[in-house]
């Protein structure tokens, strides 16, 4: 069962500021969600090996061989602010 | 009241690989803010990533070196966290089923042993890095060492001073860089430690509530916090008061440990395992290989100085933490075959350059091949002892062939008996004082003599000889 005090947690995780009504409207949206996913708790999984992959795959492994990195132009043109070489940010530090 | 230390360290290690632990981007150090990255390692929405596989292969030469048990079946998990370092706002780690686990490593603290256990190890991805932007007073995100793979070690709380912590840590740097997966460089970030401590009263088996100060990178700046951290939790506990529980941070330059701001610490990762990336699975014979290719250990390396070499057992310790220096030190030997004076030289004036130039023994100026040309001078009598030293000095400024310093300074030992036996004549008609009180039994007085001859000869005298011709004409 998600309650008010769930939602407040893990907006304080994600350091979100939620307002008393976004509170109210994600704490009914998080209770349709986790219901929505809790129908898989029907599953009969009395004979089923436990596992957390859906796959039987394992060991997709990368051989350690040096590739070309990405053009940084084209990397920073997602972040809303950058100075031309690095992402920036309101101050974090101090 | 008297308290027991209980500490216990997560130590990271960057592995050495060329490429990050789930793209091919290189993990070389420095280079220009974001131009080692790519989708994968910005965590770009949609970007798929892919285990190097020499990630897993360092990852269990360090359990196997150290010990551990190697899991047949693996896998790696999301840890959830928010922070602007993490593109992803999850690192990967490894949760429930680590690469290694039940493993431990021998340490020396003065003359006592005891073994430190090592809880795990497992394989996560290293974040990037925040930098201050001094211009705009906000922050600049570097992410070219976003997704560099490090091992993280987590001892047992196994350790009882600061002095065996900073050993723990001397002895798994020694390991790692024998086994080659780390080039362990603290000063670059790419061995850190974070020290949990709580006290308990002597006799108690309850564990005291303990701290935990993260980011340590120096050897230096461990037993510095550790001591910082000692004293503060005697003072709250002796005075009454509680010690909470909660995360630090050591500022090496005011000496001071410090608490993080609790908000930062509302930590609750959530794990889950990581849906892009499939279980590791490996097999008896993969492990094997593994274990057949290790090189000889420092452990091993220490048996064999102190009982076919004949060393004193703190001497093999200190040589045998560096795989440098003990590279050097069998270098050396094979040449001059004088194991004994490559270690007296080790020991004393190679571990004091290294100390006075502020260098790693990677650094020293001269090789193994130079030192043992030194030590061959003196034992075929070219050089006295008192001479070899300047040519050492000499040559940890240069790192010049000694031969060729000896030639160009005229630092030849005279050990011509004729030549020296006018020296002591000379000195010994000067010195009758000296004479009167040798033969009135004072002793002193030859060590005097030899002294003037040796001034004399500036230092270039055959020592034996010398000894020799004075005590021929005093005991006459
Ligand atoms: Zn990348």
């Amino acid at each position: 069962m998600i309650t008010r005090e769930d939602i407040k947690h893990i907006a304080d995780l994600s350091m979100l500021n939620l307002s008393e009504d976004e509170i109210v409207k994600y704490t009914e949206n998080m209770k349709e969600i986790v219901s929505f996913a809790n129908t898989i708790n029907e599953v009969d999984t009395k004979n089923a090996t436990e596992s957390a992959f859906a796959l039987d795959t394992y060991n997709v492994f990368r051989k350690d061989e040096v590739k070309e990195s990405f053009n940084r132009e084209i990397l920073l043109s997602n972040a809303p602010s950058t100075n031309g070489e690095a992402f920036s940010l309101p101050g974090m530090m101090n | 009241m008297e308290y027991e230390v209980v500490i216990g360290l997560e130590v990271h290690a960057e592995l050495s690989t060329k490429t990050k632990i789930y793209c091919g981007c290189s993990t070389e150090f420095g280079g220009d803010p974001n131009t080692h990255c790519c989708p994968v390692c910005t965590g770009m929405p949609g970007a798929l990533p892919v285990l190097n596989e020499k990630v897993v292969e360092y990852a269990v030469r360090a359990g196997l070196a150290t010990n551990c048990e190697i899991a047949r079946e693996s896998k790696q998990d999301r840890k959830n966290y928010y922070y602007p370092d993490t593109p992803r706002a999850y690192q990967i780690s490894q949760y429930d089923l680590p690469l290694c686990a039940h493993g431990h490593v021998e340490i020396a603290v003065g003359n006592t042993e005891k073994e430190v256990g090592i809880t795990r190890i497992h394989i996560e991805d290293d974040a990037g890095k925040l930098v201050h932007d001094g211009y705009t007073g906000g922050t600049l995100v570097d992410f070219n060492r976003a997704g560099v793979p490090l091992i993280e070690i987590v001892s047992e709380p196994d350790m009882r001073s600061a002095e065996e912590a900073v050993a723990y840590v001397e002895k798994l740097k020694g390991i790692l860089e024998y086994i080659g997966v780390s080039d362990c460089k603290m000063q670059e970030g790419s061995l850190r430690a974070d020290v949990n401590l709580s006290l308990r009263p002597v006799g108690s088996e309850k564990f005291g509530t303990r701290t935990e100060t993260k980011n340590l990178n120096s050897f230096r700046a461990i037993a510095r916090a550790i001591e910082f951290e000692i004293a503060r939790q005697k003072e709250i506990l002796d005075a009454g008061g509680i010690v909470y529980q909660e995360t630090r941070r050591w500022d090496d330059e005011t000496g001071e440990g410090y608490a993080t701001r609790n908000k930062e610490e509302a930590h609750d990762y959530r794990y889950f395992p990581e849906p892009d990336l499939m279980p590791i699975r490996l097999s008896e014979e993969y492990i094997q290989d593994i274990k057949n290719s290790l090189p000889e250990l420092p452990e091993s390396r220490k048996n064999r100085y102190v009982n076919e070499i004949g060393l004193p057992e703190y001497d093999a310790d200190i040589i045998t933490s560096s795989k440098y220096l003990s590279d050097f030190f069998e270098a050396a030997t094979d040449i001059c075959k004088n194991a004994k004076a490559v270690s007296n030289w080790i020991m004393t004036d190679i571990i004091r350059i290294a100390k006075e130039k502020g260098i790693e023994y990677n650094e020293l100026p001269f090789s193994a091949e130079n030192l043992s040309r030194l030590i061959m001078l003196i034992d075929k009598g070219i050089i006295s002892s008192a001479i070899a030293k300047k040519v050492f000095n000499e040559m940890a400024e240069s790192g010049e062939n000694p031969e060729i310093i000896v030639k160009e300074k005229g630092l030849i030992q005279i050990s011509d008996e004729g030549a020296i036996k006018e020296v002591v004549d000379k000195i010994i008609a000067a010195n009758p004082q000296s004479v009167a009180d040798y033969k009135a039994g004072k002793d002193r007085a030859l060590g005097f003599l030899v002294g003037q001859c040796m001034k004399e000869m500036k230092g270039k005298g055959n020592p034996q000889i010398l000894n020799k011709l004075i005590l021929e004409y005093l005991n006459n």
